[in-house]
C-alpha cells in the first residue's frame, strides 16, 4: 500500500487524526490499531518514547560511559571543588559544569540520533535493480559479489550491492553489521556510545571526545592542584591523599582515559581535515600505496574547508521515518502496485485492515483530497450484486465546490473509477468477507446530499428503495 | 453538473483528481507502464544529492523528455541548494555547536524548509504535468533519497479505490448489524 500512496495521502501527514484507541468497526476483534514504522523497523536497533529516541541493539559499554563521567565529575565536584573555590577561583566549577553538560548532551545526542541509515529497498525497487543485474547464479547461493563502478571527481570508485538491503551502497556507504543497517558516510561502530558514527551523528561524536578530552585533562589537572595544595598545606603528600582519598580516584581514571581520549580527538581532528572516516582509513582506500595514485575525491583540499563541511555543513534529515504510521496491512515492505492482487485483500480475514482504512479513508475525506459525489442512480431496486454495490460507491470525483443537487441522475452512464477497478475488484472481493454485502439493497444517494464524504459512506448501502 | 471537458487541454486545467479520468477502462488499456520506473543517483560530482536527467526509455511514450529532463533538473537544483555549503550552513552550524546541537530541536533547518519546498514543487508537478499523462512521480525523500521513481497512475488509483470499496461494504454491514440490533 505505501507503494500506491501519493504523498496527500500518506498516513504520516494524517497521522493526528488516527487514534490507537479501539474505535472499530464491530467486527472480529482481530483488528489492529494503526502501528508506527519504528516498530518493523528490520534493523537491529532499539527505539523508546514512541520512536523518538534510537539506539543500537547492541548498546555496548555505554551504561560503563556515562556511569564513569557521571562517577568522576560527582567525586570532582563534591571532593576537590570547595578546596579549589577556597584556595584558587570560583571558576573552577563553573567550567567544570560547562565541560561536564557540553560532554553529556553530546554523549546522548550521538547515541540517540539516527546516525544516516539508509531505508532497505522495496521490494519492486530492489527487483528493478535486480533486472540490471546480469545474475546466472542460482538462487541456492549467495553470487559473488556485485559491484559497480562509477567516476567520482574524475575518479573511479566501486559501490558495492548490499545483499541485506537489496541495493548499491551510495559511495561512502558501508553496511554496519552489529546494527544490520547500512549507514551513510559510515565511520565506526562506537561501542562506547552505544550507535553507528555515520553521516548525521559524526559532528555530535566530534564534540563528545573533544569536549572529553577537555574535561579529562581540566579534572587531571584540578586534581594534581588540589593534591599539592594540600600537601603544601599539610606536611606530605601521604596526608594529603588520606585526606581526600576520591581524588586519587579520579586521579587513576582520568590518566587511563586521557591517552585514549586525546589519541582519539587527535585521530578524528585528522580525519575531519581530510575528510576522511575511519573506515576509509583503516581500509587504506584512498592510500596512495595501493599500485597508482588515488587521492580521497571527496576532499576540498584545504583543511579549514574539510573542517567546515564535516562540522558545520547542513544537517541532513533522517531518512527512516520512525515516527510514521503504517499503512493498515501487515507487512508493508512486500506491498507493491504490481501485484495483481491487492495485499490486504489477499488476507482472508479483511477485517485486519477495517479499522485503519477506516480511519484512513475518513481521514482522506476529512482533508478534502478525495471527495464522491452522490451515486448515479437507477432509481429502482438494482439487482444485488456486488457490481451494483459498488456503483453507489461511485468515487466519482470532483471539485469540492460543486453542487450536486442535480449531478446524480445524469452520471449513469459514466462510472468514471468504479467501473474497471470494482469489477476486478469485485471477483476478488466477493471471495473474502462481503458476501453478507449481497444481501444488502443498493441504493442510491438521494438527491441534494451535500458533496458526499467518505464519512457519509455508512449510509450508502442500505437506504431502502421507494 | 456540466459534463467533464473533453480536449486533453481541458482536462490539464481540472484539479488532479478530476473526471478526465473518467473512462478508467481507457486510462488502463493505455498504461504500458507496467513496472514502476526508477530514476537513479549521479555520483559524479560526490555524495551530493543528484539524480541523473537520461531520459528512461521506458517512457518514451508517455511523456515528452524536455519536461521529464526539466523536473529531474529543478530537482538537482533544489538539493543541491539544500546542501549548499556557504555563509547560511556555516552560521547554523555554529550556533548548533555553541548550544550544543540543541538547537536542532528547536528550529527547522534549511535542509529541512528546501525538502517541503521540495514536496510542494513534486506535487505541483504531478497536477500539472505527470498525472494527465497517466503518471505520478513518488517524492525521493520516502526512497532514502536513492531513487525518483516513476509510476502508472492507473495502479495508484487501483490501489485506492479498492480499499474504498472495502470501507464502504464493511460500514455498511455494519450499519445493518446496527440497525437489526
Amino acid at each position: 500500500m505505501k507503494n500506491c500512496e501519493y504523498q496527500q495521502i500518506d498516513p504520516r501527514a494524517l497521522g493526528t487524526s488516527n487514534t490507537r484507541t479501539s474505535t472499530t468497526l464491530k467486527l472480529p476483534k482481530n483488528s489492529q490499531r494503526l502501528r508506527r514504522k519504528w516498530e518493523v523497523f528490520p534493523g537491529k536497533n532499539r527505539f523508546y518514547c514512541d520512536g523518538r529516541i534510537m539506539l543500537a541493539r547492541q548498546c555496548g559499554v555505554l551504561p560503563l560511559t556515562i556511569g564513569l563521567i557521571f562517577i568522576t565529575s560527582g567525586l570532582f565536584f563534591t571532593f576537590d571543588c570547595p578546596f579549589l573555590v577556597d584556595h584558587l577561583t570560583v571558576f573552577i566549577p563553573v567550567i567544570g559544569g560547562v565541560l561536564f553538560v557540553f560532554v553529556i548532551f553530546t554523549l546522548l545526542q550521538t547515541s540517540f540520533t539516527d546516525p544516516g541509515i539508509l531505508p532497505r529497498a522495496l521490494p519492486d525497487e530492489a527487483a528493478n535493480i535486480e533486472r540490471q543485474i546480469d545474475n546466472s547464479g542460482s538462487s541456492t547461493y549467495r553470487p559473488p559479489p556485485r559491484t559497480k563502478e562509477i567516476l567520482i571527481n574524475d575518479q573511479v570508485v566501486k559501490l558495492k550491492y548490499c545483499f541485506t538491503c537489496k541495493m548499491f551502497r551510495p559511495p561512502r556507504t558501508s553496511h554496519c553489521s552489529l546494527c544490520d543497517n547500512c549507514v551513510e558516510r559510515f565511520d565506526h561502530h562506537c561501542p562506547w556510545v552505544g550507535n553507528c558514527v555515520g553521516k548525521r551523528n559524526y559532528r555530535f561524536f566530534y564534540a563528545f571526545i573533544v569536549s572529553l578530552s577537555f574535561l579529562t585533562s581540566f579534572i587531571f589537572g584540578c586534581v594534581i592542584t588540589h593534591l599539592t595544595l594540600r600537601s603544601q598545606d599539610e606536611n606530605g603528600i601521604i596526608q594529603a591523599i588520606q585526606d581526600s582519598p576520591a581524588s586519587v580516584v579520579e586521579l587513576v581514571i582520568c590518566f587511563f582515559s586521557i591517552w585514549s581520549i586525546l589519541g582519539l580527538s587527535g585521530f578524528h581532528t585528522y580525519l575531519v581535515a581530510a575528510n576522511l572516516t575511519t573506515n576509509e582509513d583503516i581500509k587504506g582506500s584512498w592510500s596512495s600505496k595501493r599500485g597508482e595514485e588515488s587521492g580521497n575525491p571527496y576532499t576540498y583540499n584545504n583543511i579549514f574547508t574539510n573542517c567546515c563541511v564535516v562540522l558545520c555543513g547542513p544537517m541532513p534529515p533522517s531518512l527512516i521515518d520512525r515516527r510514521g504510521f503504517l499503512p493498515p496491512d501487515d507487512a508493508p515492505q512486500t506491498v507493491t502496485s504490481d501485484t495483481e492482487l491487492p495485499p490486504f485483500m489477499s488476507k482472508n480475514d479483511a477485517n485486519m485492515c477495517t479499522q485503519g482504512t477506516k480511519e484512513l479513508l475518513e481521514s482522506m475525506a476529512h482533508s478534502t483530497v478525495i471527495q464522491s459525489t452522490c451515486a448515479p442512480g437507477t432509481p429502482k431496486t438494482a439487482p444485488v450484486t456486488q457490481e451494483s454495490l459498488l456503483r453507489t460507491v461511485s468515487i466519482t470525483v470532483s471539485p469540492p465546490n460543486r453542487p450536486h443537487s442535480t449531478g446524480c441522475s445524469g452520471r449513469q452512464a459514466r462510472h468514471p473509477i468504479d467501473v474497471s477497478c470494482s469489477q476486478k475488484g469485485n471477483k476478488r472481493a466477493a471471495l473474502h468477507t462481503h458476501k453478507p454485502m449481497l444481501h444488502v439493497p443498493s441504493t442510491p444517494y438521494s438527491h441534494g446530499r451535500s458533496p458526499l464524504t467518505l464519512s457519509d459512506a455508512p449510509d450508502m448501502g442500505f437506504i431502502p428503495l421507494n | 453538473m456540466s459534463s467533464a471537458p473533453r480536449t486533453a487541454t481541458e482536462r490539464t486545467k481540472l484539479p488532479y483528481c478530476h473526471e478526465s479520468f473518467h473512462n478508467l477502462q481507457e486510462l488502463r488499456h493505455s498504461a504500458s507502464l507496467a513496472n514502476k520506473v526508477f530514476i537513479q543517483r549521479d555520483y559524479t560530482d560526490g555524495t551530493i544529492c543528484k539524480f541523473q536527467t537520461k531520459f528512461p526509455s521506458e517512457l518514451d511514450s508517455r511523456i515528452e523528455r524536455t519536461l521529464f529532463e526539466d523536473t529531474v533538473k529543478m530537482l538537482n537544483n533544489y538539493y543541491a541548494e539544500a546542501e549548499k555549503i556557504g555563509g547560511q550552513s556555516y552560521i547554523e552550524g555554529c550556533l548548533a555547536c555553541l548550544t550544543v546541537y540543541l538547537v536542532f530541536l528547536c528550529i527547522e533547518t534549511r535542509y529541512e524548509k528546501v525538502l517541503k519546498k521540495i514536496s510542494r514543487y513534486i506535487q505541483e508537478q504531478n497536477e500539472k504535468v505527470y498525472a494527465p499523462r497517466g503518471l505520478l512521480i513518488t517524492d525521493p525523500i520516502e526512497r532514502g533519497m536513492r531513487v525518483v521513481s516513476l509510476k502508472s497512475l492507473y495502479e495508484y488509483l487501483r490501489c485506492i479505490f479498492i480499499p474504498i470499496y472495502i470501507y464502504s461494504a464493511l460500514n455498511s454491514k455494519d450499519n445493518v448489524k446496527s440497525q437489526i440490533s
